[in-house]
């Protein structure tokens, strides 16, 4: 069955829209009062409503991603190019060392991107960077918040990634084959 | 390499060849018996090369078509039986059911368990059975790479091979998820520097010796050994010497892992990111067929195409290498007008309305033989409505006994075909230099080359009144240009080019051209239009049919006929 909604024509008085702006007014004297006191909706609930408070991210959450070092401070990243290939929006551009750039800042590793950047403005934080990362050396992290006054602004640079990304302590492969290669430059071979 | 004509061989009727019926997965398929070896001789016929015609892959490492055959690897192994012959008598024993009876391979101490035959290295034989597919086959397999993988280091991620490695293709394909290996892995020198151009780590070698055999059987330099023994086995230059010969790179193209790699595509790119664009090589009149790897308009790389009627699988390290000037940041960018910049339409309305009215004779073209056969059809035929005399510039160096010609020019055989040269070229230079000094010659057109190295100084150029110039890097030529066209490099248009010995081989587009830069035959084809001397063309096929119809040698010759690997025409 239609129920019909009686929708009456307004009002010459309504129609000047002065009611409604002085409603408006109100909320806005209202909520300058409190303010002016120290006082806001947030204090009010303890927690907080954003942007006041911060939202608490859980641990899974998929933030920006960003690089990280290892616990010796080098870039973990080899600029094997896995995350820019697997990348859907096309975020990530890597510039390889090529054959002039200087050693990694790990030894035995050979190889670290010269530039490693990401647009935050293209990133859809799927997490495949960090899925395919053979390094372990991209993790989403928690941050969400990502603003910038320009579009530039936004292009995160390799300097500007690991900053963000800190430390993840974890296994360090490169080193551990250099240790082994070096315990087996004596004779007879320590294989125990 | 001579510059008289050569006819080609008279085609002759291939004799029949002799077949053998065998099976392969139980189909049955009839191959040649015999059939070439790397260099072109007549052997038997391998298992490999008939699961191969049965479309059947064998894994393999050491095997190669172009080289000699090693059977060293083992990824090839295959199980396979012969039909059962009755001693007494010598005929083959026959099921109940009337087919043939098989004896499958088996180790002759222990008859239950089956023998695998390496089939790059083992000769068919008729009713023979071959099982590419079968159990055992695949058992066989697995323990091959399980026992390749044991020392390998697996940084792939780190290595330049990564995206084209048969060890990671082959382990995906036939290997174990998982190593079983818990002993620490034997340790080999890494970046080991091998020679100028190559690079050598030697824990991801697998000793598949291809870079061996292709340095001491093909280009003649007995230069890599294996040294040490065992698990320790190493690949290495004699003491004391370097590899350095001027094909050490197709070395890197064989390895089939990432033992072998290029010091100067090291770390460059991931090969995956790579657009590869059928193209020729432009160092020498030989012609290499190449494929360049390039990504958003950069060249990252060239490498060699097959084409068993050029350049086998191999080129020339000096070619591979002679691809950074397409990228240089000085390339000409600019049309310019005596010295001011201008536009397209512009510069060639007042080329074309100063052509028209030069005077028969006044005019003089000088093209390069390193321009594509159209841009020269092009020339000509503006030098046919002009009465203009034509030449192009010669470039000589050394031949090798291999790939090098002595001819440095990609296209000498089309500047001759086409008219714009003698057969030998340069000849014409000095009239045209005479030409200019006693004020006959007014006009000069330069293709491509700088003529002040020919003949033509800067003072000669000066007294032209009218120097049109199109190139692609900026020399003494074009810095006295009154109008300068930015032309493309091969990479950035397509083309074909005929080789010394008379190949048309097509090149296709890998880049695109740099600023304003158009590709020559485009606006030569404006110009001839306007002048009343050659159609208007919009597609380079319609351009090369018509020129393959009016140039002799040519004659039948189409675009669509010329395929990835070219044809071969009179010279």
């Amino acid at each position: 069955m239609t129920k019909v909604v009686d929708r009456s024509p307004l009002n010459f008085y309504e129609r000047t829209y002065l009611p409604a702006l002085v409603e408006g007014f109100k909320v806005t004297a209202r909520h300058f009062v409190r303010s002016v006191k120290g006082e806001n909706t947030a204090t009010d609930l303890g927690d907080g409503y954003y942007p006041e408070v911060p939202w608490r991210v859980e641990g899974g959450y998929r933030g920006a991603p960003y690089l990280v070092r290892d616990q010796e401070g080098a870039t973990k990243c080899v600029s094997c190019q896995l995350c820019e290939f697997i990348c859907p929006p096309k975020a990530i551009k890597i510039t390889p060392p090529g054959p002039e750039a200087g050693p990694a800042d790990r030894p035995n590793a050979e190889k670290m991107p010269r530039e490693f950047e990401i647009n935050m403005l293209r990133c859809i934080f799927c997490g495949l960077c960090q899925e395919v990362c053979p390094e372990e050396a991209i993790f989403l992290q928690q941050h969400y918040s990502l603003s910038g006054l320009s579009r530039e602004e936004m292009i995160y640079n390799k300097e500007k990634l690991l900053k963000l990304g800190g430390v993840h302590a974890g296994i360090q492969k490169w080193k551990h084959k250099l240790e082994e290669a070096k315990e087996q430059e004596s004779f007879p071979v320590n294989v125990g | 390499m001579s510059n008289a004509p050569t006819t080609a061989p008279a085609p002759t009727a291939p004799p029949p060849v002799e077949k053998i019926r065998i099976k392969v997965d139980g189909r049955e398929i009839d191959v040649p018996k015999m059939m070439p070896d790397w260099q072109g001789k007549l052997v038997p016929t391998t298992m490999l090369q008939a699961c191969q015609i049965a479309a059947q892959e064998v894994p393999h490492y050491c095997y190669h078509p172009k080289l000699p055959i090693a059977g060293n690897c083992r990824m090839c192994l295959v199980e396979f039986g012969t039909p059962v012959m009755d001693p007494a008598t010598k005929k083959p024993v026959v099921n109940e059911d009337g087919s043939p009876k098989i004896a499958r391979s088996v180790l002759p101490y222990e008859p239950g368990t089956p023998r695998g035959a390496i089939a790059c290295a083992t000769p068919i034989s008729p009713g023979m059975e071959i099982y590419p597919s079968s159990p055992a086959t695949k058992q066989m397999r697995e323990a091959v790479l399980e026992s390749l993988l044991i020392n390998h280091p697996l940084d792939c991620p780190i290595c330049d091979q990564a995206g084209e490695c048969k060890l990671q293709e082959y382990s995906v394909q036939h290997g174990q998820a998982a190593s079983r290996f818990v002993e620490p892995k034997v340790h080999k020198p890494k970046a080991v520097d091998l020679g100028p151009r190559i690079v050598l780590d030697d824990e991801r070698c697998v000793l598949c010796t291809r870079c061996i055999r292709f340095t001491r059987d093909v280009a003649g330099d007995d230069a890599l050994g294996i040294v040490n023994r065992g698990s320790y086995n190493t690949i290495s230059a004699a003491p004391g010497k370097q590899f350095d010969n001027n094909y050490t790179l197709n070395t890197v193209d064989i390895c089939p892992v990432g033992a072998l790699t290029s010091k100067d595509f090291r770390f460059k790119m991931r090969v995956w990111f790579l657009k590869e664009t059928k193209s020729v090589c432009t160092s020498c009149s030989t012609g290499c067929n190449i494929t360049i790897g390039s990504r958003e308009n950069v060249i990252h790389r060239y490498e060699p195409r097959d084409n068993d009627a050029v350049n086998a699988s191999w080129m020339c390290d000096a070619g591979r290498l002679n691809y950074t000037w397409v990228g240089r940041a000085d390339r000409l960018q600019e049309v310019r007008v005596r010295g001011e910049r201008s536009t397209w339409p512009v510069a060639l309305a007042q080329i074309t309305e100063h052509l028209r009215q030069a005077a028969e004779g006044s005019v003089a073209i000088i093209a390069s033989a390193r321009q594509t056969t159209e841009e020269l059809y092009l020339l000509r035929r503006l030098a046919v409505r002009l009465g203009a005399i034509t030449d192009a510039v010669e470039r000589e160096g050394e031949a090798d006994r291999l790939l090098v010609s002595a001819d440095r020019n990609p296209n000498s055989q089309g500047a001759r075909l086409t008219g714009i040269a003698y057969t030998e070229i340069g000849i014409s230079i000095p009239t045209i230099a005479d030409g200019i000094r006693a004020g006959r010659i007014r006009t000069l057109v330069v293709f491509g080359e700088d003529v002040t190295k020919v003949g033509i100084d800067a003072a000669l150029l000066a007294k032209v009144e009218t120097l049109i110039v199109s190139d692609i890097l900026p020399n003494a030529t074009t810095a006295a240009a009154h109008y300068l066209l930015p032309g493309c490099a091969h990479a950035e248009k397509r083309g074909t080019f005929i080789n010394g010995k008379g190949r048309v081989q097509k090149f296709m587009k890998a880049v695109e051209p740099r600023g304003d830069a158009r590709p020559e035959w485009e606006f030569l084809a404006e110009v001839a239009k306007a002048l009343g001397t050659a159609d208007g063309f919009t597609t380079i096929e319609g351009l090369f049919n018509r020129m393959a119809s009016e140039v002799p040698a040519l004659a039948g010759v189409e675009w669509s006929k010329l395929g990835d690997t070219g044809v071969t025409v009179p010279v």
